[in-house]
């Protein structure tokens, strides 16, 4: 199982990918907003997306685990 | 008027501070966890922890922030800019617990902070509007038959979003249909409502604003204009006075307009008419910010005028301290955003400031959230300091700018200091030639 942490701390602004999607490496499945930016979150590895953890609007901190692929 | 509260932090609790103290004005602070070092804990005569570091748990706690204002006993509550600064129902909270709330009245708020509204009622009043949609949108077929009567391109926008965020451009009907669920999704997950509207994209066009102050005596009088054009990600970066586009003619009707647009929300306190502004002079209302600007010391600096000594004063039910003839604009002034965010990417850069010296230059005013030693932390706007350059006109401002950031030191994070020192040597911003793309363009030029 690979996972997909957050950068930097921020708000879940748009989940750009659904359970079972697939997603190559360095596409972007999260956009976060952080200190008033779009922080694009990108997939490190190429996967199938098991769970996404949050949804728009809610808070992350850095090293929070977003998505996890299998 | 005997105590404030600030419901803000950083740079502009600790400007309003100032203020409260020449005035005699006793002032509480309100801080995170995050925030504890910052200068303005320090500077307030009383300070209370109101929580953790997001904001949903501190600063926009709107319940602990009422509770600290009636425990220290305070009759005013001064919002600032962002955060809960245009929530009507946090500014209808403290009028209700018999404390003033220095800004307009909840009703203005919450009209102006619904952008379709706004339209509406500006067009009825005479102010030219964007062109576009007066009523929300039901859905994505609705809103490609009215873009079509628009034409393209055409910006997508959540009726509560504003200040750049929530909005998308769309080229064309592809663009549209794959964006219209998605904002309006996310419009309602993080505005708590979908309301969706369609404006025609203006384009190379420039954002100038005009400053307003009413007060409950039915005046209202225009501080002039700002021009905010040059902008990162629908963000500002730099604003200044006079705009060097505007003629004075051109200057003389938004003016007029803005005067017009607040009269007819009756408008009390400081607020902000923003236009948008076509190559060939045409203006357009975008839409009303009920609150103080980031960018008002520009104004401060041309009119020589305190905007935060005003809205107190308005505040306390007084008349406004001058009528229109009587407010004069001397000189330039533009003002610098100092960000701690990569100069290229314009990725926020949080981290310790290790060291920080104002470089001590006659006509340049610093106003920072942050000394040597403190955080600036992820969960806030990557803003450490605004500098605001004022001299008789624009080049010796530009020379003045310069020699600044020549002699800045910061260190310990990346700052726009580069990027600064680059646009003021660049030919088209000298010449005060540029629209609202100017660092996108110029940045996708550069790589």
């Amino acid at each position: 199982m690979k996972e997909i942490t957050a950068s930097m701390a921020g708000t879940v602004w748009q989940v750009l990918v659904g359970e079972g999607d697939e997603v190559t490496a360095g596409q972007t499945v999260i956009v976060l907003e952080s200190m008033k930016m779009e922080i694009p979150v990108d997939a490190t590895d190429a996967g199938t997306v098991e769970s996404i953890k949050f949804a728009s609007g809610d808070f992350v901190n850095e090293g929070d685990v977003l998505v996890t692929l299998k | 008027m005997k105590k404030i509260l600030i419901a803000n932090r950083g740079e502009i609790a600790l400007r309003i501070i100032q203020t409260c103290k020449e005035m005699n004005i006793g002032t509480v602070a309100v801080y995170s966890e995050a925030d504890k070092d910052l200068p303005f804990v320090k500077a307030a005569d009383e300070a209370v922890h109101i929580g953790e570091p997001p904001v949903a748990k501190s600063y926009l706690k709107s319940e602990e922030i009422l509770k600290a204002a009636i425990e220290h006993k305070v009759d005013g509550i001064h919002p600032g800019y962002g955060l809960l600064s245009e929530n009507d129902d946090f500014a209808k909270r403290i009028e209700e617990a018999g404390i003033t709330f220095i800004g307009p009245s909840p009703q203005t708020i919450e009209w102006m902070g619904d952008k379709i509204k706004a339209r509406k009622t500006m067009q009825q009043a005479g102010v030219p509007i964007v062109p576009g949609t007066i009523e929300p949108i039901e859905d994505v077929e609705e809103g490609i038959k009215l873009a079509e009567q628009i034409g393209y391109p055409v910006m997508l926008k959540a009726s509560s979003g504003g200040g750049g965020i929530g909005m998308v451009k769309c080229e064309n009907r592809d663009d549209l249909s794959k964006h219209f669920v998605s904002s309006q999704q996310r419009a309602k997950n993080y505005f708590g409502s979908g309301r969706m509207f369609i404006e025609k994209c203006i384009e190379n066009a420039r954002h100038i604003e005009v400053q307003v102050m009413g007060d409950t005596h039915g005046n209202i009088v225009h501080l002039y204009e700002r021009d905010c054009s040059v902008q990162r990600r629908n963000q500002k970066v730099v604003e200044e006075s006079p705009s060097p586009f505007l003629t004075e003619s051109l200057r003389s009707k938004i003016t007029a307009s803005a005067v017009k647009a607040a009269k007819a929300v009756n408008y009390v306190n400081a607020g902000t008419v923003e236009f948008v502004v076509s190559e060939n002079g045409d203006y357009y209302f975008l839409e009303m910010n009920t609150r103080l600007q980031v960018e008002h010391p520009v104004t401060e600096s041309i009119t020589g005028l305190d905007l935060v000594r005003w809205q107190i004063q308005i505040a306390k039910g007084e008349r406004l301290p001058l009528m229109q003839n009587e407010i004069l604009s001397n000189g330039h002034a533009v003002e610098f955003r100092l960000y701690a965010e990569d100069p290229v990417t314009f990725f926020p850069s949080p981290g310790k400031i290790e060291e920080l010296n104002w470089p001590e230059i006659t006509n340049v005013r610093i106003d920072s959230g942050y000394e040597s030693g403190n955080a600036v932390t992820p969960f806030y706007d990557p803003m450490i300091a605004k500098i605001i350059v004022s001299d008789s006109n624009r080049e010796e401002c530009i020379k003045t700018a310069l020699k600044f950031f020549g002699s800045l030191e910061i260190k310990g994070l990346k700052t726009n200091v580069p990027l600064f020192q680059r646009l003021l040597e660049e030919e088209d911003f000298v010449k005060g030639d540029y629209t609202t793309d100017y660092l996108s363009k110029r940045s996708a030029s550069k790589s």
